[in-house]
């Protein structure tokens, strides 16, 4: 696949549009206080699991910054108090709310609804 | 409403907008900008970042919305054709007529390309805009191809502007060669000495140089094949940069008639107005005191005259002496030149530092009288380049011993320069966002910023090139000191406290976990550097391995390995001292083979094996623990490597056994989490072949001993390790080196090292020695104690974690799903594999 179609596949899905609810585990297989990543046919998505707040939230895995699959090896928090991702690779902040770059760069990442129902987990999809 | 137009929107022409919507008068006025290019203004001096990331919008001056919010027609892929100077109107490629008022003409400059017989062919390229960079990536790109061996390009010009196309021929994956005219690079800012130090620095960085070259042909059918110098004297390249100079873009001048410098430049007076008092002339294209000045800050300076000018504020003029002063960017090496850089005898003297070991050069001129920096050069290390342009443009006062201001001064805690705050409120600090000391210092005295971030957010400061990023640190911590305000060190927005702070509080309470340390004394969620931080205060405290707290680890230590730039993972076993049986190479080469993964002697004498997948570094860890090695930690901010020479086991000048001495040392402290990375050497003799004083610790062998040094390091700021104590036995050697080590552990921020640690140590290695040797402070015992409990709980972390199924789960790429990631992709070589680049 060229980088771009890469890029193109991750487009932000909202709890509104969502075409199919795909369960990708259990609860207990998410590390707590963590990411991690799953697959949904060609997608890479990352999970975060925040147990302090019992949010849970989802995105792409591409890092846009050099193209790398690795946003759910990143250390996860707040700043400011909205919850973020910082990629491993050169530490860009990402919102896990809506994507945008907590360092007012212009890269974005798509963001998933995630849902839990009893002690499974979904991810919202639009294709 | 008077109308303006603007001719030209690069960098000068967007300037002049900005500052003209600054101005309350600007509502008498329409402005209308043309612009030959197809994007809105960009910022041309970060023209190479474009390589990076191909991303045009990232470099944007503003985007299109911001000329309509400020109520300014922009017009591009327009060029102007003609001006009609009776009528007042211009004419443009679409034969569109538009009457001004006020013309301005920012039009800025073309690339020089000299009149060489085949440099019309295919594969010549100039390096100015954009599209001039998408071109050359694709031709790049379908001339490397597939291709094994080394491609040759070539930049025509050592200029500023050549070495650092030079660097970008480099990254796309050419051998890249330098041609210049001159007998130097950089001959209009460097003296020949210092451009000699520059040359040895680059060509160690694989930029291969060629000086006093003419170029007589560009060799080839339609495609350049090569360059010809004389007869017998030709190189082989496939792609040619040429960055010899620029020329102004007067073109529209001269058909209108306005009056032309000699050799090309629109003319114009400090109003910047040309010989029509109605036209004016700003930026590259302008001839001011008969010069175009080719950089970007003379410009801006010319839009502020040009808008007040036309605005009413008529004694706004521009300055008589224009600053030249430059600072070479991205290229890996510093090289900066401000003010006067070769002085004649009559105006003053110079003082001059050369270390050709090291690559460094520094010049600086000063009046006859000894109070003035006139100007000087700085290669190799530019960080105080800042500084001195300060003292240069302000006529700031220099010490008495004008050579303190490169060799530094004597004695204690001594800086040469005096306060940041001594700089004139006026003094632009950072160029890039033309802020001045005093909207720094203001933002906090009356803007209400009460830190570093809230006075970037305010002022922009730094977010340009980030060069002035220091010198802004310093103003924002001193003006806040001045005002009583306390300029608190803390970790992060979570927790208020400092890495000491936070060390003394979890020991105290017994803080059990990141969690609890967090409800106790900190806020929010935490982030990527309260998390690592304080994984390092707990192993330190209770030696714990990552494998406890997991999600607090900083990636690398969380999987035990370093990520690579595709998202795969290093393996490196620990080799004490460097010695290594044939057997475990052996092995370790097995290991390899089979897990296919590209091998390298590392730096720090031990072998890392790179390109596995996550979920094959337990099975590759098994196989490694199985035969005997342990973690070498490369991933940790902990003890690295303890690198030895052969010493008196078999070398004839050895003095001591100096392997034995470092493989013990490394043993003792393997596993040891500390601020930063800790690494070490014990060399057998003062010919120091184990680089000992390159080191945090090193040790060297004496009549009598060893001497310890403390406090050294390689990377990005070398220091040498400073002498700590001699003729030691190996007892007490060890007896120092454990208190050193738990000092330093306890005591520094989060990832500083031992060098800048003692830096900022108040009293350095005099109080140092004081507290570690003459036990000051009372706690040497306490420390002794503390790194024994740490050396005896030591245990080898990846034989944890692969002996525990529960800990093996985080090792696995997908959650649900046994697949792996398939976007990885790998390319042969030299017989081994590399991580495939991104198109
Ligand atoms: C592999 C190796 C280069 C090589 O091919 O030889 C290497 C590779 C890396 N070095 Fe290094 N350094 C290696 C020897 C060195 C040396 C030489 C030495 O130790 O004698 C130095 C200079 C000495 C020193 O540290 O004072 C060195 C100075 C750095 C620095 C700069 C540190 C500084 O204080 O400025 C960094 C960046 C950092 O730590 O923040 C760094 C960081 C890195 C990292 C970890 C960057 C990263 O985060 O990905 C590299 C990844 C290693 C990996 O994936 O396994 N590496 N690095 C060497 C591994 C040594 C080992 O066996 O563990
Ligand atoms: C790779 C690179 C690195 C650089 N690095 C530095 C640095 O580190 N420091 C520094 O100070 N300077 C640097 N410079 C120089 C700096 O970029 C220039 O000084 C600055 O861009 C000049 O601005 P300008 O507006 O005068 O000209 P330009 O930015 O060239 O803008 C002129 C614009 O006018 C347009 N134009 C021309 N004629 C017409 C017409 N008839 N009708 C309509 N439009 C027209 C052109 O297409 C162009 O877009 C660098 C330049 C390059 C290329
Ligand atoms: S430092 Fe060099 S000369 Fe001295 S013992 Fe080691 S190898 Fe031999
Ligand atoms: S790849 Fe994510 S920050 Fe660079």
């Amino acid at each position: 696949m060229q980088e771009q179609d890469i890029l193109n596949q991750y487009q932000s899905v909202s709890e509104d549009n969502v075409k199919e609810w795909f369960k990708v585990g259990v609860v207990e297989d998410f590390p707590e206080n963590s990411g991690a990543c799953i697959k949904y046919k060609t997608k890479q998505i990352a999970v975060y699991n925040f147990v302090r707040t019992g949010k849970w939230y989802a995105t792409q895995n591409l890092c846009p910054h050099k193209m790398e699959m690795v946003l759910s090896l990143g250390m996860i928090g707040d700043k400011d108090g909205v919850p973020k991702v910082a990629c491993p690779m050169h530490k860009k902040n990402f919102s896990l709310e809506d994507g945008s770059n907590l360092g007012g760069e212009d890269l974005k990442i798509a963001t998933y609804p995630v849902k839990i129902k009893k002690g499974n987990v979904y991810i919202g999809f639009s294709d | 409403m008077k109308h303006v137009i603007v001719v030209g929107n690069g960098m000068v022409g967007y300037k002049f907008c900005e500052k003209f919507v600054e101005q309350s008068k600007n509502k008498e006025f329409k402005i209308t900008v043309f612009g030959e290019e197809p994007r809105p203004a960009y910022d041309r001096v970060h023209l190479s970042e474009f390589f990076e990331n191909q991303d045009a919008k990232a470099l944007e001056m503003a985007p299109r919305e911001w000329y309509e919010e400020h109520g300014i027609e922009l017009i591009t892929s327009e060029r102007i054709t003609d001006i009609h100077r009776s009528s007042k109107k211009i004419t443009t490629t679409k034969d569109l007529h538009y009457k001004y008022d006020y013309l301005v003409l920012a039009t800025g400059s073309a690339p020089f390309v000299p009149n060489i017989s085949g440099i019309e062919k295919k594969g010549v390229f100039v390096y100015r805009t954009i599209e001039d960079l998408e071109d050359m990536l694709g031709y790049a790109k379908e001339v490397i191809g597939d291709r094994k061996e080394t491609v040759k390009a070539a930049v025509l010009g050592g200029g500023l502007l050549g070495l650092e196309a030079a660097k970008a021929v480099k990254d796309m994956g050419f051998e890249p060669h330098v041609v210049e005219f001159a007998p130097k690079l950089m001959p209009r800012q460097l003296d020949t000495r210092g451009s000699k130090v520059l040359q040895e620095k680059i060509e160690s960085l694989g930029i291969n140089v060629h000086l006093s070259k003419a170029t007589n042909k560009i060799l080839g059918d339609d495609v350049i094949t090569g360059m010809e110098f004389g007869e017998y004297d030709k190189i082989d390249v496939e792609m040619l940069v040429v960055s010899a100079g620029i020329r102004p873009r007067d073109e529209l001048g001269k058909t209108c008639d306005l009056k032309m410098g000699v050799r090309g430049g629109i003319v114009v007076n400090n109003r910047m107005q040309t010989s029509d008092p109605e036209i004016f002339a700003i930026g590259e294209v302008a001839l001011y005191n008969n010069m175009i000045y080719g950089l970007v800050a003379p410009g801006y300076d010319m839009a502020e005259v040009a808008v007040n000018q036309i605005i009413g504020n008529t004694d706004v003029l521009m300055a008589e002496e224009i600053d030249m002063s430059t600072k070479l960017k991205l290229i890996g090496v510093d090289v900066a030149s401000f003010g006067e850089p070769f002085m004649p005898v009559e105006k003053g003297y110079s003082i001059i530092f050369e270390n050709k070991t090291k690559n460094l050069y520094k010049r600086v001129n000063i009046s006859h009288d000894g109070n003035l920096l006139l100007g000087g050069i700085l290669i190799g290390d530019a960080s105080d380049y800042n500084m001195f342009h300060q003292i240069y443009l302000n006529g700031l006062p220099i010490p008495e011993d004008a050579e303190e201001l490169i060799i530094g001064a004597r004695g204690e805690g001594g800086s040469s320069f005096g306060s940041v705050l001594d700089i004139p409120d006026a003094a632009q600090v950072c160029s890039c966002e033309s802020v001045t000391k005093g909207d720094i210092c203001c933002s906090i005295t009356e803007g209400g910023c009460e830190n570093l971030g809230d006075v970037i957010a305010k002022t922009k400061a730094t977010t340009g090139c980030g060069g002035c990023k220091p010198m802004v640190v310093d103003l924002v911590n001193e003006t806040l000191k001045s005002q009583g305000k306390e300029v608190k060190e803390v970790l992060c927005e979570h927790f208020s406290f400092n890495r000491q702070e936070l060390y003394d509080l979890v020991k105290v309470n017994k803080v059990a976990d990141y969690d609890e340390a967090l409800n106790l004394f900190g806020e929010g969620h935490g982030c990527e550097i309260c998390k690592p931080a304080l994984a390092s205060i707990f192993a330190t405290i209770t030696m714990e391995t990552p494998n406890r707290q997991v999600a607090i680890q900083d990636t690398n230590d969380k999987y035990l390995a370093n990520i690579q730039r595709n998202g795969t993972y290093s393996v490196v076993p620990r080799v004490a001292g460097g010695e290594i049986t044939p057997d475990q190479l052996i092995i370790i080469g097995e290991v390899a083979k089979k897990y296919d993964l590209y091998t390298k002697i590392t730096g720090g004498q031990r072998i890392d094996l790179f390109g596995a997948q996550i979920h094959e570094l337990p099975l590759i860890w098994k196989e490694l623990v199985d035969a005997g090695f342990e973690s070498g930690h490369a991933y940790g901010k902990s003890l690295r490597t303890v690198k030895s020479c052969v010493g008196s086991t078999w070398c004839r000048y050895g003095m001591h056994e100096s392997v034995t001495f470092a493989i013990d040392i490394e043993n003792r402290y393997r596993g040891l989490r500390s601020p930063h990375k800790l690494k070490g050497g014990v060399s057998g003799c003062i010919r120091e072949c184990a680089e000992a004083r390159g080191k945090d610790f090193g040790l060297i062998a004496v009549e009598g001993g060893w001497n310890l040094y403390v406090c050294g390091n390689g990377g990005a700021t070398p220091k040498h390790a400073i002498l700590f104590a001699e003729q030691l036995d190996d007892e007490t050697a060890i007896k120092y080196l454990d208190r050193f080590l738990m000092f330093y552990i306890r005591t520094a921020g989060p990832l500083v090292r031992t060098a800048p640690w003692l830096e900022k140590l108040d009293g350095g290695i005099e109080y140092l020695k004081k507290v570690i040797i003459e036990d000051s402070l009372g706690i040497a015992e306490e420390l002794e104690t503390e790194m024994q409990g740490l050396v005896n709980k030591y245990e080898c972390e990846w034989k944890q974690a692969i002996e525990d199924p529960e800990m093996m789960k985080r090792f696995k790429h997908f959650v649900n799903s046994d697949d792996t990631d398939d976007n990885l992709a790998f390319v042969p070589m030299r017989d081994q594999k590399m991580p495939k680049a991104w198109n």
